[in-house]
C-alpha cells in the first residue's frame, strides 16, 4: 500500500469497511519505512511494536467511523515531546534522552486515534534550513535523493512525500514546515502563534514556533489541523478563543476571495524564474476561477531576516541554556568543576550551527547591545506585523512563493551560512507577525516541486484551507510522484 | 569629619500560595528532597511556565500595603545564569514594569515618625537548593524551585540601623497582616540584602555603597550594618576610598567578610519571557484586591483607642503582630472587658510565651477561654489569685468550658455568706484581741482576720465579701 494513492478520508474509508485493518495498515507503513528509508534518512528512531500494538488494539476496539483519523499511522519531529520514546531534537546534546511527558499535539493525536510511527529527522534545535545539521542523520529529498528535502523539519517533509507515512508533524519557527513542504511537494501548515499548543515542543524561538502538519492533501492537512489546535492551560501563550472545523466550507471556492499580492515577495530578477512565474500563473488560474487580485505592498518586511535571525536566536540563546549536563542530556566525560560540566558538556554536546545563534543570541541580549540588536529587531516585528494588519483590512489572503529556489545540492550552501539564512526571506515575515500560512505545490522546475503560500489572517486558516483547495482541485500537480533518483 | 549613613534594603518574601509561580507543584516547606517538583520544575525540554494568579493577587496585596502603585500593564523578564540551582538556567522575573512601584512605609524609631519611601515590588520565582554532601558529591532540591517571591526595593532612605530594623520590622508586620506570607526570617521567608554608604552630614551626593549578604536575622542586619559602618568610617577617615563589593556578614564573628568586588554590573540579558504574555490588570481587578485586604495594623490600633479606650502603648502592643491581634479581637469577640483582655495579654500571656519561647498558636489556650476566664474574675466566681492556677491550666492543657473546670477543681470562690458567716463567728470568738484592736483603729487586725478566714476557706472565700461580713460582725459585737 502506498499512502500517495489515498487520502486520510479514503484510507479511513477502507479502514471502517474492514478493507483493511490497522495492523494491515502499519505493518505495510513499516514495510514502506524498510524499503525507502535507507535512502531517504528521515525517521530517527521507529517504535514498531509500540505502533502494531496499538494498531492491533484499534483493531479490537473497532475504528471510530466518526473519527475520521482513528488508527492512521503519523510520524512526529524529533523535537515533539514523547513519553517514552527517545526525543533528540537531532542532538549529541539528547541522544539517549527519553522524556516522561507526552506534548500536548502528541495526547490530541492519540486521543484522535492516530498512532505514532517514530520520530523524524531535523535541523539540530530546528535550526536550519535544510536538514543537514542533524547531528544523528542526512536526510535526503524523495524527488532528487541528491537534494536536501529543506528544513528544518526535513524528515517530516521526506517521509511524506516517500509514502512512508499519510501524515507528519512539523515545527514552523522561520519557515521549517513551509519551505519542506515547498521543496518537497508537499501541503505543510503554520498555524496562527497560538493555535496550536507548544507545551511538549523543545522550544527554539519561543514567540515563533508554532507546530502544524504535513500532508499531501489540502483536506488532509485541515483534518490533522482540526486534530491538534485548540485551548491548553499548560500553555500560556496558546489561543482563549473558539476552535473552528477548519474542513467547513473547504470547497466553497474562491468567488470573491481577495487575494492579496505583495509586490515585495516577487523578485522579477531572480535567477529561478520558474517559481515566480508558477506562482503568477497560479494567481491567473485564481483570476479565471473568480477572485479578485489586488497588488499589495509589505514595505518593512525587507528586514525580516535580521529581525528574525536576532529574535529567534536570543530566545534560543536562553532556551537552550537548560541543556547544561547537570540532570539530563549529554555531559562531558572529562570534568574537574562545575565549570567544565557546562563549559564542556555544551561545547562537545552542540553543533556548530547552534553554536553560532547562541552566540549570536548571547551578544544581541548583552547589555550595552540590548538596544541596538534586540530592541531594534522587536520594533521592526512591530512594523512587520502592522504590514499584514493593514495589508489584511483590504484583502482576504495573501499569496507568495514560499521559497527563492527549488531543493537545493546536498552539501550546497552548508558552507555559507549567509545564503542559508538569507533562503528564508520569504517565509520569517509570516512568523515575526504570527500570521498563518500553508504552502501548497504550485509547479515543479526541472522535476523538483514548486512551493507557493497563502497567507492569512491571525485565526483564519479556514479562509486560507479554502483557498488552497479550489486550487489544489483546478490543478493535477498531485499527479506527479517522486522518483527517488539521484543520490550515489 | 562628620559622616552618615545611607542605606537601603532589598527584601525578599516567599508568598504562601499552594502552587508553585509557574507550575502546579506544591509550594510547601519540609517534604523530602525533590518530591514537591514536576518537569516543569526540573526544566525539561518542552515545558512552559504558566502564571499562578493567587500569586499575581498576593503580590498585588503586599504592593497595596506598601501603599505601592500597581502596574496596568505588567510582564515578566528571564534573568539568565547559570547555577545547579536553577534548571532552566533563567529565572522569571520582573525587569522593567514590576506590579508595584513608588510606594512608601512609615516607621517609628523612638517614638519619632518617618517616611521610607519603595522603589518596587516585582515577582519572581524561588531557586532550588545546592548541599554539599561529605562524600563529594553535590546534591540539588528543587522543592523550593518556582515558590513565588516578590522583592521589595526600598529606596537609600534609612539613616542608622535602628531605622533600617524599623523599616523590616514595619514591613514583616504589615505583609504579615495581608496573609501573603509567613515573613519568618529564620525560616527563609523573608531574606534581606542591605545596600550601605557613608556621605559627609550636609552632602547631597551619595558614597560609594557595598552590598550586604546573609543577613539571616533582624539581629545580624543591625550588627552586619553597625560593623560596615564601621568599616567605611576607619577607610574614608584614613583618606581611603570604598570599593563597590559585595560583602558576607559572618554571625560568630560579627564581622563582614569580602565575597566579590564588583565590575560593572552582573550582565543577566534580561529580555521579556516569550512564553508569557503580557499581564494587564484592570482598575477593577486592583479594587478588588484592595477591598479584600484585612484591616491593616494602624487601622487597628486607631480602632482600639477609639472604641476599646486603650491607651495608645497598648494598642501597639496588641497589633505588633497579626496573631496576637486576631486573639485580642476574638477574645473582645467572646465577650472580655477589652482592658482586661489587654491587661492577660500584655501581662500573664506575653510573659508565659517570652519564658517558654514558644508563640500563641503552639499553646493551647484559646480567646473563647481567654474570655470566660474574664467573665469568671468579674462577676466574681473565681479569685483573681485563683484565675492564675486557671490561667496556666488553659495555657497548657486547654479547657473547651472554664466555667466547669473550675468547679470540678474546687476553685469557685465561697461568696455566699450564708457559708461564711458560721466561719466568720468562729475566727471572731477565738480572736477577742484582733477585734479590740480593730476597733481601737488598728487596720492591720483586719487584714489578720481576712488571712485567718482565707486559711480556713483554703483561699476559696471571697476577699471582699469576707470583709464587708467581718465589718459587720465586728460592729454587732
Amino acid at each position: 500500500m502506498n499512502f500517495l494513492d489515498y487520502t486520510l478520508e479514503e484510507l479511513h474509508e477502507k479502514l471502517v469497511n474492514k478493507e483493511l485493518t490497522a495492523v494491515e495498515l502499519m505493518e505495510s507503513v513499516y514495510e514502506n519505512i524498510e524499503k525507502t528509508d535507507e535512502k531517504v534518512g528521515a525517521f530517527l528512531t521507529l517504535s514498531k511494536d509500540e505502533a502494531l500494538a496499538a494498531a492491533k488494539e484499534a483493531d479490537e476496539n473497532g475504528i471510530d467511523p466518526d473519527n475520521v483519523l482513528s488508527g492512521l499511522p503519523v510520524g512526529i519531529k524529533d523535537n515533539i515531546s514523547t513519553k517514552g520514546v527517545r526525543t533528540t531534537a537531532a542532538s549529541k546534546m539528547l541522544e539517549d534522552f527519553v522524556p516522561v511527558y507526552d506534548a500536548t499535539v502528541v495526547q490530541k493525536l492519540k486521543q484522535a486515534g492516530m498512532i505514532s510511527v517514530g520520530k523524524l529527522n531535523m535541523d539540530e534545535f530546528a535550526m536550519g534550513g535544510s536538514t543537514e545539521n542533524s547531528a544523528l542523520k542526512i536526510t535526503r529529498n524523495p524527488w532528487d535523493l541528491s537534494k536536501v528535502p529543506g528544513g528544518s523539519s526535513g524528515g517530516s517533509a521526506a517521509a511524506v512525500a516517500a509514502g512512508q507515512v499519510p501524515v507528519s508533524l512539523g515545527s514552523d519557527t522561520g519557515g521549517s514546515i513551509r519551505q519542506p513542504a515547498s521543496f518537497t511537494g508537499l501541503v505543510g501548515m503554520k498555524p496562527t502563534y497560538g493555535r496550536v499548543s507548544r507545551y511538549g515542543l523543545i522550544a527554539f524561538g519561543s514567540s515563533l514556533d508554532q507546530i502544524g502538519p504535513f500532508t499531501r492533501t489540502v483536506k488532509d492537512n485541515a483534518l490533522v489541523l482540526n486534530a491538534i489546535s485548540g485551548t491548553d492551560d499548560r500553555d500560556g501563550t496558546s489561543y482563549r478563543g473558539e476552535t473552528p472545523d477548519f474542513t467547513e466550507g473547504i470547497d466553497k471556492g474562491v468567488k470573491g476571495l481577495r487575494i492579496g499580492v505583495p509586490k515585495e515577495y516577487f523578485n522579477e530578477d531572480a535567477k529561478e524564474t520558474a517559481i515566480v512565474e508558477s506562482v503568477r500563473k497560479a494567481l491567473d488560474l485564481y483570476e479565471e476561477m473568480g477572485a479578485e487580485i489586488v497588488e499589495v505592498s509589505l514595505p518593512h518586511s525587507k528586514y525580516g531576516i535580521p529581525a528574525y535571525y536576532i529574535i529567534a536566536s536570543s530566545e534560543a540563546s536562553s532556551n537552550l541554556q537548560r541543556f547544561d549536563g547537570i540532570r539530563y542530556g549529554y555531559r562531558s566525560e572529562d570534568i574537574g568543576s562545575l565549570e567544565d560540566i557546562y563549559v564542556k558538556s555544551r561545547s562537545e554536546g552542540f553543533g556548530l550551527e547552534v553554536k553560532r545563534r547562541i552566540m549570536l543570541g548571547t551578544f544581541s541580549l548583552s547589555s550595552g547591545f540590548y538596544d541596538a540588536h534586540f530592541k531594534k529587531a522587536a520594533q521592526a516585528r512591530t512594523l512587520i506585523r502592522q504590514d499584514f494588519e493593514k495589508a489584511f483590512e483590504d484583502v482576504d489572503v495573501l499569496v507568495a512563493p514560499t521559497t527563492t529556489s527549488t531543493a537545493f545540492e546536498i552539501g550546497g550552501k552548508i558552507e555559507d551560512p549567509l545564503a542559508m539564512y538569507m533562503a528564508d526571506v520569504l517565509t520569517v515575515p509570516v512568523n515575526l507577525a504570527g500570521v498563518p500560512s500553508l504552502s501548497i505545490p504550485c509547479g515543479f522546475s526541472e522535476d523538483l516541486p514548486i512551493g507557493m503560500q497563502i497567507i492569512g489572517k491571525h485565526f483564519d486558516e479556514q479562509t486560507i484551507y479554502r483557498a488552497a483547495y479550489a486550487y489544489e482541485k483546478a490543478t493535477d500537480h498531485l499527479d506527479k510522484k517522486p522518483s527517488f533518483k539521484g543520490g550515489e | 569629619m562628620n559622616l552618615e549613613p545611607v542605606i537601603g534594603l532589598e527584601v525578599h518574601v516567599e508568598l504562601k500560595t499552594d502552587s508553585k509561580m509557574f507550575s502546579p507543584s506544591p509550594a510547601h516547606f519540609g517534604a523530602e528532597p525533590n518530591t514537591n517538583t514536576n518537569v516543569i520544575d526540573w526544566g525539561h525540554p518542552g515545558v512552559l511556565p504558566v502564571v499562578n494568579k493567587r500569586a499575581i493577587e498576593f503580590g498585588m496585596k503586599a504592593a497595596l500595603t506598601l501603599n505601592c502603585s500597581i502596574a496596568n500593564d505588567t510582564k515578566f523578564d528571564r534573568k539568565n545564569y547559570f547555577y545547579p540551582d536553577n534548571p532552566k538556567a533563567y529565572q522569571i522575573s520582573q525587569f522593567d514594569k514590576p506590579i508595584g512601584y513608588d510606594g512608601w512605609i512609615e516607621i517609628d524609631v523612638k517614638g519619632e515618625k518617618k517616611r521610607i519611601r519603595i522603589e518596587r515590588v516585582h515577582l519572581e520565582e524561588d531557586a532550588g537548593k545546592n548541599t554539599h554532601g561529605d562524600n563529594g558529591s553535590s546534591y540539588v532540591d528543587l522543592n523550593r524551585q518556582g515558590t513565588p517571591l516578590i522583592e521589595i526595593v526600598s529606596e537609600a532612605d534609612m539613616r542608622s540601623p535602628e531605622e533600617a530594623q524599623a523599616y523590616l520590622d514595619t514591613v514583616k508586620q504589615l505583609i504579615q497582616f495581608t496573609g501573603v506570607s509567613d515573613v519568618k526570617m529564620q525560616e527563609g521567608s523573608m531574606r534581606c540584602d542591605a545596600n550601605i554608604s557613608l556621605r559627609p552630614v550636609g552632602q547631597e551626593e551619595f558614597g560609594t555603597k557595598t552590598e550586604l549578604k546573609n543577613l539571616n536575622s533582624f539581629n545580624n542586619v543591625r550588627k552586619g550594618l553597625e560593623h560596615e559602618i564601621k568599616r567605611q568610617e576607619k577607610i574614608l577617615n584614613a583618606g581611603g576610598e570604598i570599593q563597590q563589593e559585595t560583602r558576607r556578614f559572618d554571625e560568630t564573628t560579627g564581622e563582614t567578610i569580602l565575597m566579590r568586588v564588583k565590575e560593572g554590573s552582573s550582565d543577566y540579558r534580561y529580555f521579556p519571557e516569550p512564553d508569557i504574555p503580557n499581564l494587564e490588570i484592570s482598575n477593577d481587578w486592583i479594587d478588588d484586591v484592595r477591598a479584600s485586604l484585612p484591616e491593616m495594623p494602624k487601622e487597628r490600633m486607631e480602632r482600639y483607642v477609639k472604641d476599646y479606650n486603650l491607651p495608645e502603648y497598648d494598642a501597639g502592643v496588641l497589633t505588633a503582630t497579626v496573631e496576637m491581634s486576631d486573639f485580642f479581637q476574638e477574645t473582645v469577640d467572646n465577650g472580655a472587658d477589652p482592658k482586661q483582655a489587654s491587661n492577660w495579654l500584655m501581662g500573664e500571656v506575653s510573659a508565659y510565651l517570652n519564658s517558654e519561647h514558644l508563640e500563641l498558636h503552639e499553646t493551647k489556650l484559646t480567646p473563647k477561654a481567654l474570655a470566660e476566664m474574664i467573665n469568671l474574675i468579674a462577676d466574681g466566681t473565681i479569685s483573681s489569685k485563683i484565675a492564675k492556677k486557671v490561667f496556666k491550666e488553659l495555657i497548657t492543657k486547654g479547657s473547651d468550658d472554664v466555667k466547669a473546670l473550675v468547679e470540678d477543681k474546687g476553685w469557685v470562690q465561697l461568696s455566699d455568706p450564708a457559708k461564711l458567716l458560721p466561719i466568720i463567728s468562729d475566727i471572731l470568738d477565738q480572736n477577742e484581741q484582733s477585734i479590740e484592736d480593730y476597733k481601737n483603729g488598728k487596720d492591720r487586725a483586719l487584714g489578720f482576720l481576712v488571712g485567718n478566714v482565707m486559711k480556713q476557706t483554703r483561699g476559696k472565700a471571697n476577699p471582699g465579701v469576707v470583709n464587708k461580713l467581718l465589718k459587720e460582725e465586728m460592729d454587732k459585737r
